[in-house]
């Protein structure tokens, strides 16, 4: 059990071992890092190719279709055949595109998504980088895809796309006010922005004390996912690439692989969002029986597969109204939470139950009154005989 | 109150300019080669105009060289999804300028099409409007699903899914065998099941409520005013259903109400469309239940279905209307006692009804307009004709 | 009303859809896909696709007059016909060239109403596309010809609808001919009973 939990940190041990034997340290120093960057880069685009398909097979169930099942067994090879055609596609460069800034954005989107995988605890001691300040790492670099996005849509030269990077801009800077906030609490509680740290404060109760179990956690990792999911542009939030009202947003010029790595960057940062937001309330890699790596990929793919499920049913809802929601009802209600994890770090037993639970209920009903833009209408409607 | 002016680097106000966009011709969601010509302030709509024609096909000419017959099968052509409905309305055209009795079960049949046609063209055009709203396909497959069942039973009974070519003068081609006319009942019995998960997935959608409700209003008086006619008057309020103010065919004889909104926004749209759908089923049921026994063709049109060139209209003119599932359909057909019509016209519901698209559009936002054309239910093949 | 309920009830009825999908019947939430090439939907034996040439027995032995009837009333004139001559230039009850440019072709069935003589009728074949039109899909007399038994094959109740009406007026014909026949005989053995008639006198004042 012990071996089988820890299985990748021996491995990678036993090799850096087998490589001191006969290398200088600094050789090995060297290796330890780079296996470290191999496993990640290895493992961002596999989880991409292997998103898609599985995006495509979960939508496909959920609308009784069967999804691909043409490219080997149960479709398993359809990422390859897609990267093939990815691949031969030509790569058109619209006339008077701004080259640089067109060529440069497909890349630069790439790189926060995989930086973002270096502060995520796959497993038990299994962090690649265990920074002090992983969390703020975390949001820092993911937000800066806007650039990227925003470079891709101005480099284009096309209006829709320009519409599409507005639109993410916008977004991102309205949606990454209530996710550092939601995350408040949990800094609060756990009393460390280490993300290994985190997670440790998560044990307990055989594994299963996680924070989203609390009222505040509750709150805070809905909050946290909600964000997230606009921060990945993904439904219900897909308005930076809306196909159905500005064709394909900041990628509408895109083909071929360039095309292909903005889906990359997609996939890989709601993997990341998912894992962090499994970090974070879901208690990371804790849970019982099973090995702790495979807890932590469990609980991120149940979170894939509610982004999928979500994009399965939800329509998307407009850039104003997106807004609204970020700021006049994600915003307080973040606000609330943090009174709401002060007052249960302060109070015991049954009473910091009721007072954070009740005041959350209350400030979410008041909140709903308020916007009442956004709730729906009681319609009648009349027959006529 | 007074105005505050708000600057930028200290100089007086910023100077913006609006954005110019053609939504289509290629553009996914503009339901077929049509294009809106868009002013944009920011995101929101200055300026709409509709620019049409790109599928013109002459169709009115084409049918002006032809025998009657043979414009039949271009007139399912016009309204692809209707094709019932639409060779419903051009064989009442004729049959009134020819004066032609057409037999009971022929009225009961070319009735249960027409409902069966309505109930295919809602409930795909709610998948359409879903789509347009951003879901990714969920409610057009599900809705899909249904239609399929009922193309099946069109395939069986005329020979083609969507192209039926079905109703000739005096009657109709085919008759209804007792088993077809069985599974219709059996597509009866299923159908309200899945209206009612369908509105569970949508009806009480916040999403939808707030993307839909308030959104492109159309006051009854300016309904009227342009001669809007169907789903899209009705839920403006406007009791106007060509089944009861013609009573044509044998419409008396069924007991159904006509559903009416109240604000006349996309919701309402989306929605007297569902409710009209309960109405065309209680239609159907009285029909199946009813049918009577009896001939299919007008004994004095059987020799002109071996030769159409032979049937020759006294010279006069007609005009007849249907309840199509867009709106009013109407064919205007003038003889001069020759085999071809010598004049021909079409008023074709999508048509009338796009014409107030600007006054809808104005002052909403990109997103909005694209689903308040989906909510106006226009097919191309019958726009430009 | 608690927001967010209608969202959840939706998503709910997506989880369901994709639960049932792995073990319901196609109706009842199931998969609904018919994986085509493998599998097909039972054809309807009315379904029309693109019209083919009837002969019985053996393909010399056409139903088709070329009397041009079809495609005068083919409604986008996609027909072609050319009447057969013999070498002294008799028109013969055959065609020469019978084209049905099948892109054209809009399947409507009104070729199949008209003929007079139970010649053309629509199709199940379906499975055409090829990569260039002008070659593939413009067929001629011979690529459209079927036999009696392939229609009895596709629409079984039409074919023997029709052959038994067929049969009925050849029937009605030849005893029509037969009695023909015989009045003629009659007549002739009446008019041989009778005075063989006089030549025709010249008109008088002539």
């Amino acid at each position: 059990m012990e071996t089988l939990d820890q299985i990748f940190v021996l491995s990678k041990k036993g090799i850096l071992d087998f490589l001191g034997t006969f290398l200088p340290e600094w050789v090995v120093t060297l290796a330890c890092v780079a296996i470290t960057i191999k496993a990640i880069a290895v493992l961002g685009p596999v989880t991409m190719m292997y998103l898609t398909l599985m995006e495509r097979k979960v939508i496909g169930r959920m609308q009784n279709r069967i999804g691909p099942n043409r490219v080997g067994k149960w479709g398993l090879l359809q990422p390859l055949a897609d990267g093939v055609k990815m691949l031969t596609k030509e790569d058109i460069v619209p006339h008077g595109a701004d080259a640089v800034s067109h060529f440069l954005a497909p890349i630069l989107i790439v790189i926060p998504s995989l930086l973002a995988f270096a502060v995520i605890p796959f497993g038990r001691g299994m962090t690649p980088v265990d920074l002090n300040v992983g969390v703020l790492f975390f949001i820092a670099v993911s937000s800066t895809t806007t650039i990227a996005i925003f470079m891709a849509s101005w480099g284009s030269r096309n209006k829709f796309s320009v519409l599409g990077g507005m639109r993410s801009a916008a977004q991102m800077i309205s949606y990454e006010v209530p996710m550092v906030l939601s995350v408040v609490p949990v800094i609060l509680i756990a009393g460390s922005l280490s993300t290994n740290d985190i997670v440790l404060a998560q044990a307990g109760w055989g594994g299963l004390k996680w924070f989203v179990f609390t009222p505040w956690g509750f709150f805070a990792f809905i909050i946290f996912f909600l964000c997230g999911v606009a921060e990945c542009n993904r439904s219900p939030f897909d308005l930076p690439e809306g196909e159905s009202e500005i064709v394909a947003g900041f990628h509408t010029e895109y083909s071929g692989m360039k095309f292909a790595l903005f889906y990359m960057a997609e996939f890989m940062n709601s993997f990341t969002v998912s894992g962090l937001a499994a970090t974070l309330f879901l208690g990371g890699w804790q849970g019982p029986f099973l090995p702790s790596w495979l807890w932590f990929f469990l609980k991120t793919y149940a979170l894939i597969f509610v982004m999928i499920w979500f994009r399965g049913t939800l329509p998307r809802i407009r850039v104003d109204q997106l807004m609204g929601l970020a700021w006049k009802f994600l915003m307080p209600l973040t606000l609330v939470n943090i009174l709401a994890a002060g007052l249960w770090y302060f109070t015991e037993g049954a009473a910091r139950w009721l007072i954070t639970a009740s005041i959350l209920a209350g400030s979410f009903w008041l909140l709903t009154k308020l916007n009442r833009g956004y709730t729906p209408e009681k319609r009648v409607y009349l027959f006529a005989e | 109150m007074t105005e505050k002016t708000f600057s930028l680097h200290g100089a007086g106000d910023m100077d913006t300019q609006t954005l110019e966009i053609n939504i289509g011709p290629q553009h996914p969601s503009t339901h077929g080669v049509f294009r809106m010509n868009v002013v944009l302030d920011g995101e929101t709509i200055v300026s709409l105009k509709p620019v049409m024609g790109y599928l013109h096909r002459n169709h009115e000419q084409i049918a002006e060289n032809m025998s009657y017959t043979g414009s039949m099968p271009y007139t399912d052509r016009l309204d692809y999804f209707n094709s019932m409905s639409n060779n419903f309305g051009y064989a009442m055209a004729v049959e009134k300028l020819a004066n032609i009795e057409v037999p009971e079960r022929a009225h009961y049949i070319r009735i249960i099409m027409a409902e069966l046609t309505r109930l295919v063209n809602h409930v795909s055009v709610i998948g359409f409007l879903l789509n347009d709203l951003g879901a990714f396909f969920t409610p057009v497959l599900y809705a899909f699903r249904e239609r399929e069942k009922i193309l099946d039973i069109f395939e069986e009974v005329a020979g083609a899914r969507m192209m039926c070519n079905y109703l000739r003068f005096g009657g109709v081609k085919y008759d209804l065998s007792p088993e077809v006319l069985a599974r219709i009942a059996g597509i009866l019995k299923k159908f309200p099941k899945f209206l009612e998960e369908f509105e569970t997935l949508l009806t009480k959608n916040e999403i939808l409520c707030m993307r839909c409700q308030n959104v492109g209003v159309l006051p009854a008086e300016l309904a009227v005013s342009a001669s809007v006619t169907g789903p899209m008057l009705r839920a403006s309020g406007v009791n106007y259903d060509i089944r009861k103010a013609d009573n044509y065919s044998l419409y008396e004889r069924f007991k159904f109400r006509v559903p009416l909104g109240q604000k006349g926004d996309v919701y309402d749209r989306y929605y007297v469309r569902i409710l009209e759908m309960r109405e065309s089923l209680k239609i159907l049921e009285q029909a199946v239940k009813e049918i009577p026994a009896g001939d299919i063709m007008s004994k004095k049109m059987v020799p002109f279905l071996k030769s159409p060139r032979n049937f020759k209209p006294p010279v006069g003119e007609a005009y007849a209307r249907v309840e199509a599932p867009k709106g009013e359909l109407g064919y205007y057909v003038v003889s001069d006692g020759t085999a071809q019509p010598w004049r021909y016209h079409v008023r074709a519901p999508s048509f009338i009804n796009l014409t107030i698209l600007e006054d809808l559009c104005i002052g909403q936002k990109v997103a909005d307009a694209i689903i308040i054309l989906g909510s106006v239910d226009i097919v191309l093949g019958e726009l430009d004709r | 009303m608690i927001f967010g309920t209608g969202i959840l009830q939706g998503l709910m009825v997506t989880l369901k859809n994709f639960v049932t999908s792995y073990f319901k019947a196609p109706d009842e939430g199931g998969i609904f896909t018919v994986e085509y090439p493998e599998k097909r939907l039972p054809e309807k034996e009315r379904f029309r696709n693109f019209p083919f040439l009837l002969y019985d027995k053996n393909p010399e032995n056409l139903r088709c007059v070329a009397c041009d009837i079809c495609a005068k009333e083919c409604p986008p004139k996609c027909i072609y016909i050319v009447r057969e001559f013999d070498k002294d230039g008799k028109p013969l009850k055959r065609p020469a060239v019978f084209d049905i440019d099948f892109t054209v072709c809009m399947n409507c069935g009104i070729c199949e109403e008209a003929c007079p003589f139970d010649a053309i009728y629509m199709d199940h074949e379906f499975e055409i596309a090829s990569a260039d039109r002008h070659a593939k899909l413009l067929y001629h007399r011979d690529d459209l010809l079927k036999s009696n038994e392939y229609f009895h094959k596709i629409r079984p109740t039409d074919a023997s609808a029709i052959d038994a009406r067929r049969r009925e007026a050849e029937e009605k014909k030849k005893a029509a001919e037969a009695a023909a026949l015989a009045a003629q005989k009659a007549k002739e053995a009446a008019a041989a009973q009778a005075k063989p008639p006089e030549p025709p006198k010249p008109a008088a004042g002539a």
